[in-house]
């Protein structure tokens, strides 16, 4: 009775549950940068700072290349859209379930009204 | 979560919206014209249920549809989508409060599957309906995300564009 979620994207949905993480797509958004100075502009240790940037690695929103003793981070393949599109196709399914719940609802309210006038007279 | 998509208001229609609370749990909420106890019908007697759960604009056919809406009590739904085999959907109910909360688990996808618990809350007249999808825990959703599981995404995923294929069509 439930429509499965795909993990890819509840992995996507884990990776964008935390501010930081957020703000660090938003700052790769505007340009490349390296994990110092993602630690750096986060007030972040660089331990903590790995940590976030291979949450959003997993989940293909972030793609990093180490670059002589430098990791840079970049923008991955994926896109927020991806996740919004998910999320629409999903309520549009219970959007027209509940669409036909309320009419079923409706006629059987109705009934009893009827009903209920009936058995008044 | 702050991914949160709602549909416009129509005249009569009600808003129907998605949420992501977690990385295990997805909310939906929607409010219908008329009582609970009419409402918690709906969800609980086959011969409702099986008028609304499957929108004919899914494109899939309701084959055959059994509940028994007790603590413990099974459910079992068999889809034909087009596919070589049917589909079925099945679980148990877990809890049974009449016209106030409702909820089953999902068995078709084997251990790990999620509970789906259901709240009717009546408002003049009107009640307010929050369903609740809710993993295990997420190495339940990541487990559930594999083999059958993403073949029944694909499946999904096609009858949505067949969905707006026919909404196209029909002009809605």
């Amino acid at each position: 009775m439930v429509q499965y979620l795909p993990t890819r994207l509840d992995t996507s949905f884990a990776a964008l549950s935390d501010a930081t993480r957020r703000g660090v797509l938003e700052q790769l958004g505007r340009a490349d940068a390296s994990i110092t100075d993602l630690a750096e502009k986060f007030r972040m240790t660089l331990t903590g700072m790995k940590k976030h940037v291979g949450v959003l690695e997993q989940a293909g929103l972030v793609t990093t290349k180490k670059i002589g003793r430098v990791r840079r981070c970049q923008l991955g393949p994926r896109r927020l859209e991806e996740e919004t599109a998910w999320l629409e196709r999903y309520r549009r399914r219970w959007d027209e379930r509940f669409d036909e719940l309320d009419k079923v609802v409706d006629e059987l309210t109705r009934k009893e009204k009827r009903d209920e006038r009936k058995n008044r007279k | 979560m702050n991914a949160r998509i709602e549909s416009e208001p129509g005249p009569v229609k009600n808003r129907t919206t998605v949420e992501r609370k977690s990385d295990r749990e997805v909310v939906v909420t929607r409010t219908i014209n008329g009582p609970a106890r009419i409402v918690f019908e709906a969800f609980t007697k086959a011969e409702l249920l099986k008028r609304w759960w499957v929108p004919k604009s899914m494109g899939m056919t309701l084959l055959s549809c059994e509940v028994d809406a007790r603590v413990g009590g099974k459910y079992r739904l068999v889809f034909d989508h087009g596919g070589p085999e049917p589909a079925a959907f099945f679980g148990t109910y877990v809890e049974v409060k009449p016209y106030s909360r409702l909820a089953w688990t999902n068995e078709e996808g084997g251990e790990g599957g999620p509970v789906t618990t259901v709240t009717f809350e009546e408002k003049g007249g009107k009640t307010l309906v929050v369903l609740r999808e809710s993993y295990p825990s997420k190495e339940a959703l990541d487990a559930a995300g594999t083999g059958a599981a993403e073949a029944m995404v694909e499946t999904f995923d096609q009858l949505d564009e067949l969905l707006v294929a026919l909404g196209e069509s029909s002009g809605q």
